[in-house]
This record gives C-alpha cells, structure tokens and sequence, in this order.
C-alpha cells in the first residue's frame, strides 16, 4: 500500500526492535502461557470433581494428578533405592535424544538427496512419488519390531540396539525433507534458470549455485517438521523393540502401574514434551543462524 | 446513465507517523461532474495516497474533503465510488461473473437485477463469452477489463482508478485506454486517474494534475482542450505533443527533487 | 475484442489421453518393478521369509485371511475417521476463534507451532487412561489430537494471508468485518485447510494403530497385527500391514476428491 511503500524510505527503529527485548518478550510469553494452562487444569479438576461429571472421562487424582504431585514426581525416586526420578528420566531422554538425533542426520540426508534426484527428472518423479508419500501410510509401528530384528545383526555392537531405532526415525524424518526438497528446488525462478542456460551451466552448477539456495527455507521449513517426526519415531522405535534405556521404556513402565503411582507417566510425558520442543527450538535456532534472518513461513 | 458528482478537497494534509513522512500536504483541489482528470508525478508525490484519501481508505490528518456533498465516509457507505488498482484483484474462487457482481452483492441487490447488470457490463467491456471462465484463465488485459466492470457494475458516480493499466503491455494499454474513454462517455462518471505515463494522462483526461514530492503537493494544473472524442488519430496531433510537453516541463521544473533515475522513468 | 485466453487442454483428445497416461504409468511400471524384484529375489535366492515374505504370500495371507483381517480394519478405520473429523473440525472451529482476534493469534502462533512439536504419541496411554484401553475411544482420541493441531496451524495461516489488496477492495465497499471474513478470508484459507487435511488424514491412521499398541479390542488391526507377529505370523501380520496402509491411503484420496470439487479454482486442485 502507498503509505507503507512511503514509510519504507525511512528506516524505523524502536525498542520493540532490539533482539534481547524481543526473546525476553517472547520468553514471558510462554511462561504466561504455561501459567495460564496450569491454572486451567487445575480449574477443570476443581470444577469436574466437585460437580462429579464423568464425561467425557471421570476426573481424579488418578487420572488427572495435580500439577504439584507430578512436578514432586520428578524429585522422588520412582522405586526404592534408586535415584530421583529426574536423573532417570535424563538419562532416558538423551538415551532417546541420541537415536532422535541420529534418525534425523540419517533421514534429512536421504530426504534432501532424494529430492536432489527427483528434481532433474519428472519421469522418476512420476515414478516414485507416490510411494515415497504412501511410505507415510504404513504404520511404522507395527514394522518397527522386523526392522530392529533385521538391522540390529547388520550393525557394529556399538550401535545395536539404538541404532535400529535410528533407523524408524530416520522413516519418519526423511519424507517432509524429501517432498519439501523437491518444491524447494523446483521453486527457482525460470528467468534465473534461463540465465543460467545462457552461460551453458551444467546441471551440477545450477543445482549448487541457483536452486539449492532457493530451496533453503523450504527444506527449513521441512526441517522444523522432521525434528518433531524424528523424537516420535524414537519413541514409536522403542515401545516394541524392548529397549530398556529410553524414554519409550519409562512409557510403558509407568503405563503398567500407571494406577498406583499415575504422577510419574506425567512427569516421563512432560520430558518427552520438553524433548520434542527441544529438537524443534534448536532447528529454528540453526536456521537463524545459517540464514542470517527470521525463518520464513512457507506452508 | 448520466450521474453527477462533485469532489472537493480543501488544505488536505497526510502525515505518517512512521518515518514523518508528510505523504500530501495542503492539497486543495476541485473536481467538477464529469471531469476525467489524471494525477501525475514520481514516486513519493503523494498521487496514490490521495486518491485514497478521496475514498475513504486512508483518514487525512488535517484538512476535509467531500464527495457528492457527503464526508467520504458517508460516500463510501453509501457505494457512491468504484476502485480499480493496478493488480485487478480478483477473487480466484468466483467466475468472472460472481466477481463483477460482487458489489451488487454488498449492495444487497436481487439475483435477477444482478444477473441483468452482469450482463450488461460484460458486454460494455466486450467479454461476452467470459462470463463463467475464471480469472486464471485471462489475460492480464483481460483481468483488467473484469477489474473495470466490477468497479462500474454498480454505476458509481466517481471512479477511482490506481495506475490500473500500469502492468500492462503498451498496445493493450493503449487499446483499453480507448475502451475507457469510451466507457466513460457512455456512463457519465468523475474519473481520477493516477498514472506515471505522461502520454495516457494527456490522452484520456480533461485535466492533468502534477504533483511534486516530499512533501506532496500540487505543481501545477492542465487543462487538456483536446476535442472529444479522441482516437488514435488524437495521438498523432500536434497539440498532443504540446500538452505532453507542457505537462513533462512542468514536472521537471518542480521537481528539482527527483532523482536522476526517477526522471528517465517519466517518459 | 478477443483475448488470450490460457488454457490447459491438450489440442487433441487423443493426445490428452496420452499424457493422462503418461502421468500415473511411471508409477505403475515402478510398481511392476519392485513387486517383481522383491518376489524374484526372495525365490531366487531362498531368503529365509521369516521377517520379509514374498508379495505372492501377502496378497494370499491378503484375501485367505480377509474374515479377520478386513473388519479389523473396518474397525480402526473407523477409530481413525472419528478421530480425523473431531479433531479436523475442532481445529477449525479453535482457528476460527483465534483469527477473529487478530493479536491474539499472531502472538500465539510461534506458541501452536511449538506445541505442533509435541510428541502426542507419548500421550496415547494417558488417553487409554481416561478413556478406557480397550474402548476405541482412547484410540479416536489419539488421532484426534494428532489431527488437532495442523489442522489448527494452517487454518489460522490461511486466515491471515487473505492479500491486503482484496481487503481494501472489501472496505471500498463498505463491507463489515464479518463481510471480510466471509467473502474473502474463508475462501482464501481453503486452500491451507485441505492440505492440513491431507497430512491428517495420514496422521489420523497412523494414531489409531499407535494407540491400539497400548491397548485395544481384539478386533482392532493394530492389536491383530502385534499379535500375529508375536506368534511369528509374518505373513499374516504384513498382510494386516497392507491393508492399514491401503485404508490410510483410501482417506487420503478422499480428501484429495473432495479438494478437487471444493477448490477447483487453487493452484493445488489444478494440478500445477
């Protein structure tokens, strides 16, 4: 609009602007909200067990432990003799965090080379398209079982156990990155394209020096998927592969006397909350960095 | 068809608080019913600011403007103007038809009185056959045409036009300009035209109005005594090339603040 | 005075029928391809089939054990469209909200999208909780939540990128805020709704399987396929694999129909 286009001429800074502001505004943001959901789950308790409404499920310190208790759990040992049940949970989510992290090299390079490939030729994307999107139907958790007893002889002691898990997270990771890839670098500009014919680039050349570049925010944007596909398909890796150091175990531990002591699969919940924003917060942090300015929002 | 209206702006001022941009100030102009009259300057004189401060898009800071009689607001309520912008805005949901009579909708007219209307104005704009196409399916010409039966179909008294022929090619530029003009006698409508050609302001208005930057303001007023109606022949006269200079001149003189690449763009 | 009018018709009918084929061959011969190099290499070299059986045996263990098979699928599939239409309209309806208070929602969308980023797996036996393990309404809930939030984040999105031109036309004619919102903000979302339908309606499968993991009816196909690897019924087991992975593509081509008829007019309906 013609007053923008006018007030652009002349830079603008304001407080708002400094970026120290911006993160401690942001900050403040998120613990309101967190403030405020507490409070709502406490409403709610309050409201459900005092009227005694049973829909749409029945409302009590079981099924829903109070703020308070699960944020106690963490301080506690879970079973006697054995540290709190923070430290476990630690230990657990960097057990998972590691297969997360592992999943997500593995399936963003699969992604981003498949999406390399698939741009140079719409007969193989017409070929293989559809199977790379019906990859996504099959349900990984079911597999997952088969992949872990298929991969785990293939792989150096080290690596066994975790490393299988990797893998299911790799499945999980590598299809945004592979169908945003794609979009990205058939986003070029024709123009630019056309430029580059004329100095008889090779396709080698066109793809570092045009079309990559152009595709960075959408692999970005794809990148901030995976993180969160990636921590699911380690925990999803874990819960049938009979892993005892990960999260996915806690889960089903704390999902079997889950009516004893209901506040600890809350607590091994909110780590795994915490693990998922975690990865998701650190691509946008890298992105930032690599790109130098906001992470754009591309659909 | 024949409608009249009367705009009249008196010691309009627009400032921006972002920046202190003094977008317009003290624009004091008259439009008599009828009038095609064409806004013209570089960039910053304040030319697309003003034609929305006459609709009622942007609220001047100092300063009061009327239209028909009415503050603008009440005008705009009222539905006495049509808007065409350089992009013809279309909606990509609606056929060509829905998107002319969208107004008629906002209007609250009857289905039978739209349909009628929508006809009506396809044929004004020669897109007969169009009616149930969709807008990706023209050209941009074309686009501009549905732009233009849209900004008519509810017979606005006064027509604000924003550079609308500005992202086209110069023979269908020239083409439409002729097609306006004709539009325009047929309806009878005040036009305010805002371009950077100085050839299609002097062609098409009966008065060219320059506008000067920083802050925007009024340079100066020609009347264009070109006889009506004009063709293609009229660009072609030596009076043409008069008024065109006459207009360029006046540009130059006041703007001693153009910029050496702004000038070489009015041409 | 005529036009240019674009149009993406092939000149012949012949020829568009060719190039209509040309579009999902490559797929099929891929199909052919795989199919075939998995059955030859298995029967070739005697791979054992203990973990990967031949598709011939898939496709039997497919139609032999469809009286088990088939309505367990029903069975999650219903668990999985419950769950994609309540937790679909109640993103819209959580998008609507929030794009009528335009701060509000640019403020708190960093928030959704981080929430986005929340593995809601590990909710599915708090779900078994409150709902009951066996009921398929913990595993509904599952895909509801799942379906919840993208659905949410790319409403709203939709919402707010209605262009400011289009706007300021609205206000040219006097047009109300709800006017804005009807004529021009809802179309425009459209759009970004179905894709988040599309990603949903994947998600929406996958979550009811997940959730029967921690419990579920013994005649719900998660439950079956766990059991029958459990008894080392591989074959059995993937063949129950197939036909959650065709039901989960099944409503994903459903919603692309329906994009198909609903947005005729966007990029994406158009096939560009």
């Amino acid at each position: 609009m013609a007053h923008a286009a006018i007030a652009a001429e002349l830079p603008r800074r304001r407080v708002r602007d400094v970026p120290l502001v911006r993160a401690a505004g942001r900050i403040g943001l998120v613990v309101a909200v967190l403030v405020l959901l507490v409070g709502l789950w406490e409403l709610y308790h309050w409201i459900w067990t005092s009227a005694g409404w049973t829909w749409p499920f029945p409302v009590n310190d079981t099924s829903m432990p109070h703020v308070w208790t699960i944020v106690k759990a963490f301080g506690q040992p879970a079973q006697v003799n054995q540290p709190a049940l923070i430290t476990i949970l630690l230990h657990k989510t960097a057990f998972t965090a590691k297969e997360a992290a592992a999943g997500f090299a593995m399936g963003a390079l699969v992604g981003f080379a498949l999406g390399v490939i698939l741009v140079h030729s719409r007969l193989l994307q017409r070929g293989f398209l559809p199977y790379i999107v019906g990859s996504q139907t099959v349900p990984i958790l079911a597999i997952a079982p088969m992949v872990v007893v298929w991969v785990n002889p293939k792989l150096p002691g080290s690596l066994q156990g975790w490393g299988a898990v990797a893998v299911i997270a790799a499945y999980l990771t590598f299809f945004p990155v592979a169908i945003n890839t794609l979009r990205g670098l058939q986003s070029a500009d024709p123009r630019a394209l056309e430029l580059m014919r004329t100095y008889a680039a090779s396709r080698w050349a066109v793809l570092w020096t045009l079309r990559v570049p152009t595709s960075l925010p959408y692999v970005f944007s794809a990148l901030r998927l995976a993180a969160t596909a990636s921590v699911v398909g380690a925990i999803i890796g874990e819960l049938p592969s009979g892993i005892q150091d990960g999260l996915g175990s806690a889960i089903l531990n704390f999902n079997q006397y889950y009516s004893l002591e209901p506040q600890e699969l809350w607590a091994t919940n909110v780590i795994a909350a915490a693990l998922g924003i975690a990865f998701f917060v650190i691509v946008v942090l890298a992105e930032r960095a690599i790109v130098r300015r906001a992470p754009e929002n591309v659909a | 068809m024949n409608s009249t209206s009367v705009v009249r702006i008196d010691g309009v001022t627009k400032t921006f608080p972002q920046g202190n941009v003094t977008a317009l100030q003290e624009i004091d102009l008259e439009l008599a019913p009828a009038e095609f009259v064409s806004l013209i300057g570089p960039s910053g004189c304040g030319k697309s600011t003003l034609l929305r401060v006459i609709g009622d898009l942007i609220e001047p800071t100092a300063g009061s403007i009327t239209v028909n009689g009415k503050s603008v607001r009440q005008a705009r309520n009222d539905g006495d103007y049509g808007i065409v912008f350089q992009d013809a805005v279309l909606f990509d949901w609606r056929t060509v038809a829905k998107n002319i009579a969208l107004p008629l909708e906002m209007l609250g007219w009857e289905r039978q009185r739209r349909k009628a209307r929508v006809t009506e104005m396809l044929e004004l704009v020669e897109l007969g056959g169009f009616a149930d196409h969709h807008p990706w399916q023209l050209s941009g010409g074309m686009q501009q045409r549905v732009a233009i039966a849209r900004a008519l179909s509810f017979e606005p008294a006064l027509l604000l036009m924003d550079e609308p022929f500005g992202a086209l090619d110069e023979m269908t530029r020239e083409r439409l300009n002729l097609e306006l003009l004709s539009i325009w006698q047929k309806t009878g409508s005040t036009v305010v035209f805002v371009t950077h050609s100085i050839s299609e302001a002097v062609f098409l208005s009966t008065r060219v109005v320059v506008m000067s930057p920083r802050p925007g303001r009024i340079a100066g007023m020609i009347d264009v005594d070109l006889p009506s109606p004009r063709s293609v022949e009229t660009r072609e006269a030596p009076r043409f090339f008069e008024l065109v200079t006459e207009v360029r001149e006046l540009l130059r003189k006041r703007g001693e603040h153009l910029l050496p690449e702004e000038e070489a763009r009015i041409s | 005075m005529s036009g240019i009018v674009v149009s993406e018709r092939g000149p012949t009918v012949g020829g568009r029928a060719v190039r209509q084929a040309g579009e999902w061959l490559p797929a099929v011969v891929v199909f052919v391809l795989v199919v075939g190099l998995w059955e030859g290499t298995i029967r070739a070299f005697h791979v054992q089939q203990f973990l990967l059986p031949k598709p011939s045996s898939i496709a039997s263990a497919f139609w032999t054990q469809r009286h088990t098979l088939w309505p367990a699928g029903w069975y999650t599939f219903k668990e999985a469209l419950g769950g994609f239409v309540i937790g679909s309209v109640a993103g819209v309806v959580a998008a609507t909200v929030v794009g009528r208070f335009r701060v509000v929602g640019t403020a708190l969308m960093p928030i959704f999208i981080a929430a986005n980023a929340i593995p809601i797996i590990a909710f599915a036996p708090i779900f078994g909780v409150w709902f009951n393990p066996i009921s398929p309404h913990s595993k509904m809930a599952v895909a509801g939540v799942l379906c919840f939030l993208p659905v949410m984040v790319n409403t709203l999105r939709g919402l707010q990128s209605a262009s400011p031109r289009q706007i300021e036309l609205m206000r040219s004619y006097a047009a109300s805020d709800f006017d804005v919102w009807r004529r021009v903000r809802v179309p425009t979302a459209l759009p970004f709704l179905f894709t988040a339908l599309k990603v949903a309606s994947v998600l929406a499968m996958i979550g009811a399987i997940v959730g029967e993991y921690f419990g579920g009816a013994l005649t719900a196909l998660g439950v079956l396929i766990s059991s029958d690897a459990q008894v080392f019924q591989f074959t059995t087991a993937w063949a129950g694999i197939l036909v959650a992975s065709l039901l989960g593509i099944a409503l994903y081509t459903a919603v692309v129909l329906v994009e198909r008829v609903v947005v005729r007019w966007s990029p994406q309906a158009r096939g560009s």
